[in-house]
């Protein structure tokens, strides 16, 4: 599994980072840094969850 | 690992949409079936106030299924709407009279805006909630139109202001309270929005209802209360909504303002309700919330349709809502529920230079946190808001 956010779509909104704070981190510089690129297999959930919670759509996974 | 075979979701919206994609995730695998009133495939209603009607987006970009959606085999039946529900029969009507069997049944027909009284038939009058009212209400922008009048200085009243003025139209923002927001917001934070509307060059009038909207054919002014009149040429409603269970009123179903679940977000048996239709009694706020938020929607339709399918095991539904709000160069993000709070206090960053984290407190809680343009502090006290913070703690110095 890869994230890769689109950072032309990235609003920088956090809810990523609610959902899966092992994997997504905005800073105060109100950047998103993705801490992890390739998540262990038993983060998939929460990974896809924030795919699907990120209000640009802005996250996608490949596997 | 259900008995279900024949599940129909009334609501082609984001939660409608979720609920399906939760259903197969968690391996339902009989008939799927969404009913949406409008001749449209899901579609996201957060850019339709800003990029749509800011003419960068065309409508074709809200759309929200992608390819993954193509292997959740749904049967679409768009353009109709839902006009009665019997569950004792477990049917629902469609408005061509079509009979829809089914032995689950999601609830996710949204609401509808609100209109004053008097204004039918006049045009250039708008409201905004679906694509269709954006793609008329950008036409309409799209002439240059000498004025635009917001009627109602809520978020979308003040996202519609702002998105006009960056297209360079002249914009009055009318609200009966004091303040825009300010149901929500509470005092200093709403007056921090009111002066971001202004400084961008928002005729603001507040505190003043709406007398009438007049014009013959076309709207050519509003009238205030205060007996002032504004000339303009479009005019957008933003006065809230109304959750939409005309359909269900002779079902039985227990409705007030929205329909009546219980803490799964179940209604009855074989019935689940989500979106900004649903009302359901928060396991940890106490009283009956009926949520319009974007980010609601897809966490109460998955969570509808985990209860659809868990039966008697199903949990309750406990959120900290949150929605955010994008005007100008600002961004709102608002968590927890600020309805009713005694105290609000900027914890971080200031008012005046419009950046900031504020508390909201109810007795010796927090119960909300808003943020203008700091969103990762924002998502910290989201989750610290769904494990429970005293306001002694919040407020204590950083260094202890």
């Amino acid at each position: 599994m890869r994230v890769v956010v689109d950072y032309d779509l990235c609003e920088s909104n956090a809810v990523c980072m609610q959902v899966a704070p092992e994997v997504f981190e905005v800073r105060d510089d109100d950047f998103l840094y993705v801490l992890d690129e390739t998540p262990p297999e038993e983060l998939r959930a929460k990974v896809e969850e924030a795919v699907v919670r990120c209000p640009k759509q802005a996250i996608r996974l490949e596997d | 690992m259900t008995e279900l075979r024949h599940v129909v979701v009334v609501g082609a919206s984001l939660a409608g949409l979720h609920a399906a994609r939760a259903l197969r995730r968690h391996g339902y695998d009989g008939t799927l079936t969404i009913v949406g009133d409008e001749p449209h495939l899901p579609y996201d209603r957060p850019p339709l106030s800003k990029q749509v009607l800011a003419g960068v987006w065309e409508p074709e970009r809200t759309a929200l299924l992608s390819e993954r959606d193509d292997a959740l085999d749904l049967t679409w039946t768009l353009g109709r709407a839902a006009t009665a529900l019997e569950p004792r029969d477990r049917t629902v009507t469609l408005d061509d009279g079509t009979e829809l069997a089914y032995d689950g049944l999601v609830i996710a027909t949204g609401a509808t805006p609100r209109r004053l009284p008097g204004t039918e038939g006049l045009a250039g009058v708008h409201v905004l909630r679906s694509l269709d009212d954006a793609v008329a209400l950008r036409a309409d922008l799209d002439a240059a139109p000498a004025r635009l009048v917001v009627v109602g200085a809520g978020f979308i009243g003040a996202e519609v202001a702002a998105t006009a003025r960056g297209r360079g139209l002249a914009v009055t923002l009318v609200e009966p309270l004091p303040v825009p927001l300010g149901r929500v917001l509470g005092g200093e934070v709403a007056e921090t929005v009111a002066a971001v509307h202004r400084d961008h060059g928002v005729d603001l009038r507040l505190g003043v209802g709406v007398e009438a909207i007049e014009g013959g054919g076309r709207v050519e002014r509003v009238r205030l209360a205060d007996g002032t009149t504004i000339d303009c040429d479009v005019v957008v409603v933003g006065i809230g909504v109304t959750p939409n269970t005309g359909w269900l009123e002779t079902s039985g179903l227990p409705l007030a303002d929205g329909v009546m679940a219980d803490a799964t977000c179940r209604v009855v048996p074989g019935i689940v309700a989500a979106g900004d239709v649903a009302r359901w009694p928060h396991p940890i706020y106490g009283e009956d919330l009926r949520v319009e938020h974007w980010d609601h929607a897809i966490a109460q339709g998955g969570h509808a349709a985990e209860t659809l399918l868990a039966g008697e095991g199903a949990q309750p539904f406990a959120p900290v809502p949150w929605f955010w709000s994008d005007q100008y160069d600002r961004k709102i993000m608002l968590a927890g529920r600020p309805a009713a709070a005694e105290e609000v206090r900027v914890v971080e960053g200031s008012l005046a230079e419009r950046r900031f984290v504020a508390l909201y407190r109810r007795g010796d809680q927090v119960v909300a946190a808003l943020g203008m343009n700091r969103p990762a502090p924002l998502a910290r006290w989201r989750m610290r808001l769904a494990e429970g913070v005293s306001w002694a703690e919040a407020t204590a110095p950083a260094d202890s």
